[in-house]
Order: C-alpha cells, then structure tokens, then sequence
C-alpha cells in the first residue's frame, strides 16, 4: 500500500517543502545536472514525531556506484527507498533523473520506471513464473511485445546465470536464486538506476557470493547503483563512494580506501571496529 | 546422486522400512488401530455401518416404489419415489410450464445447458476453444435472461411469477455467486481505500448488511421498497430477492476478500509499485490473484452458503425448490410424504454444493507454486 500512503502525504509535503524552507537553487540544478542521477536537496522525513532522515544533502552522479552503511534504524534503508517514493519526504527536494518527486502520481510512475529496486526480502510474484516476473512490467508499464519481453528476460536471466529456471516459481527456488532473478527482473525494464536495499542480508551465508557476483558484474557495465549493504569486501570492490549514516544524517562520505583506512568521525571509526573483527 | 555419496567411508545405505508400516496393513494399522481407544471406536464404527446401511438401502431402494399416479399407488414398505416421478415438474421448474402465460421446457433446458457451456471456460482454462467461450459467458446473462423471460425476438413472455422450484433456486444462486464476488471484491478494496468517503460508504454498507439477518432484508425488499417507489413503478418480486441477495452475499464477499487482502506481505505492494504499476495494474495482477488463491475456501463457503440461502426467498412468496417440496407433501394426494420429498430436495442440493466444494480443493492445488510464507 506504498502507493496509498503517497497518495496521502502531498499537501503537507507542499507546504514545508515548496514553501518556507525553499532550497536555494531550485531549477539550475536541474539544466546543469547532464551527469546527476540523484539529487537531495536538504531532504527531511518524519515518522510521525520520529526524525529520520535529517538535512540530507546528497548528489549521485551518474554511473556513480555508492554503498550506504550504518548501524539499524540509522535510515539507510529509508533514504534509499524516499528515492522512488516509496515512502515519502516532507520537507527538502528530490530529484531522480531530472524529475522532482512530488504528489504527482504520474511523476512517480516515471521515476519508478527509471529505477529498479532490488529488496531484502525479493519479492518476487508467488503466484508468476520466473519468465512471468521478468515481463510482467516491460509488458504491462513499457508496453512491450511479449514475445520481445521473453527475450529481454531470458538474456538478462543468462546474465545471472539462471535460465534454466525460467519455467519454475519463485518458490521452488533457493534465496540466492530468488534475490538474482529479482535482480533480473529489475533489470528487464533497462533501468537508468538501480537500488540495492539490503540484498543479502536474508540470504544463507553460501548463497551470498552468488549475488554479489552478480552485483559485481553490474556495476562493470555502468549502472548507476546505489547500495545498502554491510558486505564491506563489495564496498571495496566496486563502491567509488561510501557513505556511512547514522541517526538519520549523513555521517561520513569518502571513497573507500580512505573510508576504511582512514575514516574521520569517532562514530564511523566505532562502527567499523564492530563490523569489521 | 547416491553414486557420489556412496563413497565416503561409514555411509549408511537406505534400508526397507520395518513389515506392516507400509502398505494397507501400515494404513490399517496406523489409522484404524492405532490404540486400545481407537480399536474399539473402528469396531463401534463398523457396527454401526453394517446395522444401518442395509436397512437404508433397502427403504430407500430396493424395496421402493418409482411408479404411481398418488401415494395410494405405494403399496410396498419403502420409499415412495413416485412423488418425484408425478411432481418433477414443479420441483424442477415451479409453474413454469402452466397455462396460461407459461412457456414451454425446451427453455429452461436450454438456458441450462447454455449455463453449463458457460461456466466451463471460466472454471477451468485448459478447455479447447476457450476464448470463443469466454465470449460466450459474455453474453450468456442475456441470452438466458430472454430465454427464460421471453417477451420479445418470437419468444412469448413468461412473467417471473410462474418460475419455481429448482430454476428459481438456480436463478438466484448463479445471479448471487457471479454478482457477489465482483462486487464484493469492490467493497474490499474499498474498505481499504484512503479516500475518507469511498472507504465509509463501503464500511457502512458492509456493517448495515451484516448486521440484518437475510429474511429481515427479503421482508423490507418485498414489503418496504414499494413505498418508496412513486405510485405505478412496481419492481418485480424476484428482481428484488435477487438485489437483496446480491447485496447480502457480497457483503460477506468483501470481508472474505478483506482477509486475503491483509494477508498479502506489504513486500509485494512495494515490489509491484517500485516497477510502476499502477494501482488497478498491480491490483489486478498481483495482489487479487494471490488474495483470491488464499481465500479460495473462504469465496466457496460463501457461494455455498449463498446457494443455500436462496430458499430463504419462500418467506416472500418465491417458491423454490424447498418450496416446491413442502407444496407437494401438503397436496392431499401426497401427505404424509415428507421423508421422500425432502430427501430428494437434500439430494439435489448436495450435488450442487459438493461440486463446488470439490472444484475449490481442486483449484487450489492447482493454484499451488510451492510457496509457502
């Protein structure tokens, strides 16, 4: 019901958004932003009286791949899904690909159909085929041929070396599976940007390396991708950025090597210590 | 597999399970006779079978009578099946066929027939030709509605007063189960709704329905509507049994509905949201499927109900098949005849509602991919 509660949120995100606190440049960001994928302008979000994410001030720039870490309950997560308005922003800009999120269900969709979000938990369709799950959006939000769609889905499940399975449900298949077909799909409507939201996390810990592969392989093609993840070695691996939140701000920022060798903040240095034995 | 497995030194091959836990004796033995308390219920059980079943066969029967103009003509101890033999008429089509301003059988027969044709491609999807029956069932409300109504295109009407018996049962049960779910998938999803006022109309609606018994809403329809209609406008008996049922099934319908709804993990909501469906697209394609599949047994139970229920329209002078029955057995030629009359009715009822129950277990094991939350 993600859609039901942006549905609810304009009119209070107008007035503090658009009205008092108006960031200081609103439109050249977006004429001068030829390599800015994502943009927050001084992005605020409340839970009820809970504080989330706090000033949140952040350019991505386009085939920038960035690992966002943090201890639980710091808004990693949050942050990452107010970007395809998943949950809502009430004060601040966003900007994805050159379209400020709004009330405007139609702008949403748009983003949405730039963006690709991989989940914790996968959720891919119980009740659709692998091949089905794949085509599912390209068919019915791009419109595409069926027959077209099958063979996007069947090259992109080559790429995540599963199309053997493409006949069978989600549920006869294992997590890592799962979380790579949800990658898959993702990729099916040729997203601009893609989302990572903690995908490893719910997997058994022989089945990570099979999607990190995968993650590792995306991000030598280009794609802009932003990840919330606590596998460090990825982070150093592909990662140009990593940023590390807590309590809803963003703490530190730096490229990894520095990040890991040499971070700043006493709270970064704390967290590391505790993640890395 | 076994072949690599085999290697590794203290491998335990499979052995043969233990004698008599496989096979019937293992079955016997493990669900008849499983301990002292159970031997004792099977053989309590048996008893009760081999002192029973013969006697009801035979009533019911062997020793029956199937032929006679009235019950004098049952000379035997059994069922007197001639009852069923002289008044099928009514108890299939009421006065249907009764003159004057009745028409002939050949309608109700062919409106049946057309039902069935119809409802095949909407309950299984391997059938031959699917597409072009669908079309069908399309049209099929309309097509029956003149067969069995007339009026017009060489058909003579037959007003709805003259319908009975096991087509009225019919009538409303189909009208009630193909209205009640579309509706009460509506009123689901509008109980849900975040626009304030859509989502109150439908809570009203729900809470009113469910909160009057059916035979309290049949008496306000038959005798209360009237008084609201201008003087002149009088709107037929059966079409407002059939809006009361309608709107009483579909109430407890969208509860149903409601309770798949919730059952779905907000994962799926979001899954289908961040690909940019719209609301109906991912309404339509992900959330309703799988809600519908989870509430399967709960959608049957309310049509069986519902198929049920429809007898409760004798209370506003329909008379359906129960009806029909009690009719019979209060004719002089037939009293005293209540077992036979009523079993019959039981019968006919129990082979529409089996079916159902029978469609929906297959259903979901067809439905079944594996995935279990």
């Amino acid at each position: 019901m993600a859609k039901a509660a942006a549905k609810k949120a304009p009119s209070r995100a107008k007035k503090t958004g658009n009205g008092a606190a108006k960031p200081a440049a609103k439109k050249p960001d977006l004429s001068a932003s030829e390599g800015v994928a994502i943009q927050c302008i001084g992005m605020n979000k409340w839970y009820g009286d809970f504080h989330v994410l706090r000033d949140i001030n952040l350019t991505v720039n386009k085939g920038e791949r960035i690992v966002i870490c943090g201890p639980s309950g710091s808004g990693k997560s949050t942050l990452i899904r107010c970007m395809n308005r998943l949950e809502e922003h009430q004060e601040g800009q966003i900007i994805v690909d050159s379209i400020e999120l709004s009330n405007d269900i139609k702008k949403i969709d748009e983003v949405r159909r730039e963006v690709g979000m991989v989940f914790q938990h996968f959720n891919l369709f119980p009740h659709l085929t692998i091949m089905e799950n794949c085509t599912l959006a390209p068919i019915w939000v791009r419109k595409m041929p069926k027959a077209e769609a099958q063979d996007v889905a069947m090259s992109f499940l080559e790429r995540v070396k599963i199309p053997e399975q493409a006949n069978k449900y989600p549920g006869q298949l294992s997590g890592g599976q799962q979380q790579r077909v949800a990658i898959a799909r993702s990729l099916c409507m040729n997203p601009r940007i893609m989302l990572f939201d903690e995908p490893t996390s719910a997997l058994d810990p022989e089945m990570i390396k099979e999607v990190l592969e995968v993650m590792v392989d995306l991000a030598q093609t280009g794609m802009t991708m932003l990840c919330v993840t606590h596998e460090m070695g990825f982070a150093r691996q592909v990662a140009n950025r990593v940023i590390f939140m807590d309590e809803g701000q963003i703490i530190e920022q730096n490229e990894p090597g520095e990040f890991f060798d040499n971070p700043q903040s006493d709270r970064t240095k704390l967290f590391l210590s505790q993640i890395l034995h | 597999m076994s072949d690599t497995t085999k290697s590794f030194e203290g491998w335990i091959a499979p052995r043969q399970p233990p004698s008599g836990t496989v096979g019937a004796v293992g079955w016997m033995r493990e669900n008849l006779f499983s301990s002292i308390g159970n031997s004792i219920m099977t053989i309590i059980g048996l008893a009760l079978i081999v002192y029973t079943v013969p006697g009801i066969i035979d009533w019911a029967f062997l020793s029956a009578d199937y032929t006679g103009e009235s019950r004098k003509d049952c000379t035997s101890d059994g069922a007197c099946w001639a009852l069923v033999a002289v008044r099928w008429k009514q108890l299939f089509y009421g006065f249907y066929s009764t003159s004057p301003g009745g028409g002939s059988l050949w309608r109700p027969n062919l409106a049946f027939i057309g039902l069935l044709i119809a409802v095949v491609p909407l309950l299984f999807d391997n059938v031959p030709y699917r597409r072009y029956l669908l079309l069908f069932s399309l049209v099929y409300p309309v097509l029956a509605w003149w067969l069995l109504s007339g009026g017009f295109f060489g058909l003579d009407e037959v007003s709805t007063h003259k319908w009975g018996g096991l087509l009225l049962t019919m009538v409303i049960g189909v009208v009630g189960i193909a209205l009640s779910l579309p509706i009460g998938i509506v009123l689901a999803l509008g109980r849900r709704s975040d626009m304030p006022a859509i989502r109150m109309l439908c809570v009203i609606f729900i809470e009113f329905i469910r909160g009057v018994p059916l035979i309290t809403l049949l008496f306000m329809a038959s005798n209360m509507l009237p008084l609201f209609f201008p003087e002149g406008i009088d709107l037929d008996k059966l079409v407002r049994a059939l809006v009361v049922v309608v709107a009483f099934s579909s109430a407890y319908m969208a509860e149903v509905v409601r309770g798949g709804l919730q059952a779905i993990p907000k994962g799926q909501y979001e899954a289908a949201d961040a690909m940019g469906l719209s609301f109906w697209k991912s309404m339509f394609l992900i959330i309703l499927p799988q809600a519908l599949k989870i509430v399967i047994p709960g959608i049957v139970n309310s049509f069986i109900g519902l198929f049920k229920d429809t007898t409760l329209v004798l209370v506003i002078g329909l008379f359906d098949i129960l009806g029909m029955a009690k009719a019979a057995v209060t004719h002089a030629d037939w009293i005293g005849l209540a077992r036979e009359a009523y079993i019959f009715v039981g019968v006919v009822y129990f082979v529409f509602c089996f079916s159902m129950s029978r469609y929906s277990i297959w259903l979901e094991e067809k439905l079944d991919t594996g995935h279990k939350r």
